[in-house]
């Protein structure tokens, strides 16, 4: 495998960016030129080659980075990694689900090597490598949970099962939309999407539980959330908001281009098959204004979603009050012309 | 993706005769690679090519649950049953190719409880013991109490008592023994949560002393599958698809539907898990809702039915499907 894992800062220098190749295979969550919330959910099955849907956990360039980033993150705020007691049993279902899927999908970076419960992990990217005893947290340095998400790129919820409801039980949280596990742990469902506007009268939260609650071990299920971020910042929780919330006053028509990312949440839900858990992982995807303007479809058709978007929207998605000059900047790429069906940018 | 979700190709392993209405079948996958492994309570929905006619059934995985070698079913011969277990008891034998789902769990354990009071009647017994093995394993704290008619039927009743002792209550009809439910629902430590699998006649039974005692709700969990029930034959017509169809007396709604080739969701088949939940398109005549899934106040208003258990009597139904 060709790519390089890439040395950079996702906070003050913010030296994070993406290559080429990054940009090509950039998730695009737009596939008309309107946004509404919607469910839609899709199959997890293997997409096309190259793209983010290849393997069941994606490993691009930013890996390295952005599980430093995390590890600077807990040690800043240990409560960014929270599972109640009654987790542990999901957690290495977990850790089974990313070692297997990972040393299956990307044998030249992972390797596991089962004997019965001894199992033998290594990691060369991280150049970490582990024996442990499976179903035994004192044989790994933290809970299973814990020790999987730390090598993995995206926010992690584990979501326990009971009184028809999800249980947001356990999760790994430090790449997020502002949102905060210390807050929503323990909550159920509709407790957690309280804030969220207007999908509660669309039923969409409804509708949204009862597929979740059948989605069934050996059938994931995928779909994309976005908002919009500052700099490429990967930690935009509440708890840190004094630090980067402020930044949202200091967009001008001249650094809009380079400061603005979209940020692009692939999400996928997994039926755990000791816990009867769901896990969902959260990833998170940025992209600089400039870099998606390289994909002339892309950049024609954002314009198109930011300048229609409802005010309520833009409002939870915490950029409202600089919706005006991401138009103006992403109006220069629209010249008028129909995009294409579908978000692939090539097509 | 396809009605029932993800299937697993198996093998007839083992066929045991655990007692004179009980059969034990053993399923492995042919290249002897592992199944996945579930949660106690989890069931499977086991397909069977029945001479042309096409039944699923769902069965309780009653093994290990860390045990990825292979899924045992336990399956109770029903003489009078539309004819799965019979399929099951008669025609399967060791090396045959079967089809079964991915385990699907409607009876999880709730793993915040201090302690499992699990009470089983007959061949209720089996979700228990796969929630009995993991809980063993996690250290969990579990108490048996385990009713059957005589020794004879009481399938697994004396590895549990050996194996687990005193967690273990045995119960026989025949002798007179009876669960004294009163006592034992007040005599539990704060944090219990109270499982029921059995008889429809236990199941209430057990519910509502533990409503009237002050469970609170969330504690008390059961699982029941209903057999679809037979009824007169009745015709219904399929919008999206175009078809019109009949339902034959001892065929399920669901049954038909997927005879007559139109791929529908599903996963327990037997009224609980409302996955196969379908809008009423039209409805002259009285549907016979045998579901526990739908509201009363949806069962009221004829617009929704559960064709994998529920019927119809009348003129006409359209169904969008």
């Amino acid at each position: 495998m060709g790519l390089t894992f890439k040395d950079e800062t996702f906070r003050g220098d913010f030296t994070f960016f993406n290559s080429p190749a990054a940009i090509r295979r950039f998730p695009f969550p737009f596939p008309e030129d309107s946004y509404m919330y919607s469910v839609n959910m899709e199959p997890h099955v293997p997409g096309r080659p190259g793209s983010v849907f290849e393997k069941t956990f994606d490993v691009d360039e930013h890996y390295v980075a952005e599980m430093r980033e995390r590890a600077r993150v807990l040690a800043e705020d240990p409560l960014r990694c929270q599972s109640l007691p009654h987790m542990t049993l999901a957690g290495w279902d977990l850790l089974e689900l990313i070692m297997q899927a990972k040393a299956r999908e990307y044998p030249d970076w992972f390797s596991l090597h089962r004997d019965g419960d001894r199992w033998h992990w290594i990691n060369r990217p991280l150049e970490i490598e582990q024996r442990f005893t499976f179903l035994d947290e004192t044989t790994l340095p933290c809970g299973p949970m814990e020790y999987i998400t730390r090598q993995t790129q995206g926010d992690f919820s584990l979501q326990d099962q009971r009184n028809d409801n999800l249980w947001m039980d356990a999760g790994m949280v430090t790449t997020q939309a502002d949102w905060s596990l210390d807050f929503d742990i323990g909550m159920n469902f509709f407790e957690w999407h309280a804030p969220v506007p207007l999908a509660h009268e669309k039923q969409i939260f409804t509708r949204a539980l009862k597929f979740l609650m059948n989605v069934q071990h050996g059938v994931p299920a995928r779909r994309f959330n976005w908002t919009m971020t500052i700099d490429p910042l990967l930690d935009t929780s509440p708890e840190n908001y004094p630090k980067w919330g402020p930044s949202r006053a200091t967009l001008t028509p001249e650094n809009v281009g380079r400061r603005m990312h979209l940020r692009v949440e692939l999400q996928t839900f997994f039926r755990l098959p000791r816990s009867n858990a769901l896990a969902f992982p959260i990833r998170c995807y940025l992209i600089r204004f400039e870099e998606l303007a390289t994909q002339p479809k892309w950049a024609r058709r954002l314009h198109r979603v930011i300048r229609d978007l409802p005010d309520e929207l833009a409002a939870y998605k915490g950029f409202l009050r600089n919706k005006p000059i991401m138009v103006d900047y992403l109006a220069q790429f629209d010249d008028g012309t129909p995009t294409s069906p579908g978000w692939w940018a090539e097509d | 993706m396809s009605g029932g979700g993800a299937r697993i190709a198996v093998r007839v392993a083992e066929v045991t005769e655990v007692n004179a209405l009980i059969r034990r079948i053993r399923f492995v996958r042919p290249d002897g690679g592992p199944m996945p492994a579930f949660s106690g309570g989890a069931h499977t929905v086991v397909e069977m090519d029945d001479h042309g006619t096409r039944r699923r059934n769902p069965y309780s995985l009653m093994g290990d649950p860390a045990d990825t070698t292979g899924y045992s079913i336990a399956v109770r011969r029903d003489d009078a049953g539309r004819g799965g277990s019979l399929f099951l008891h008669r025609h399967v034998v060791p090396g045959m190719d079967m089809v079964i789902s991915h385990p699907v769990n409607l009876f999880a354990l709730d793993l915040r409880a201090k302690k499992h009071l699990m009470i089983a009647g007959g061949i209720g017994i089996t979700p228990f013991l796969a929630q009995i093995a993991q809980l063993a394993a996690l250290g969990g704290r579990f108490e048996l109490h385990y009713a059957t008619r005589n020794p004879a039927l009481c399938a697994y009743g004396d590895e549990l008592a050996a194996r687990y002792g005193g967690r273990v209550h045995l119960y026989h009809d025949d002798a007179g023994q009876m669960i004294d439910l009163p006592a034992l629902l007040a005599g539990q430590p704060l944090g219990t949560h109270l499982y029921v699998c059995g008889p429809k006649g236990m199941i209430r039974w057990v519910r509502s002393s533990a409503e009237s005692a002050g469970w609170p709700r969330a504690a008390v969990h059961h699982e029941e599958f209903l057999a679809p029930p037979p009824g007169k034959v009745f015709d219904v017509t399929l919008a999206a698809s175009g078809k019109t169809i009949t339902v034959g007396t001892h065929q399920s709604l669901l049954e038909a539907i997927e005879a007559a080739g139109v791929d529908a969701p599903y996963l327990c088949r037997g009224g609980a898990c409302g996955q196969c939940e379908t809008d009423v398109l039209g409805c002259d005549g009285t549907i016979r809702h045998n579901d526990h899934w739908l509201t009363e106040a949806q069962k009221a208003s004829g617009q929704k039915i559960m064709p994998c258990v529920s019927r119809f009597e009348g003129r006409s139904l359209v169904l969008d499907r």
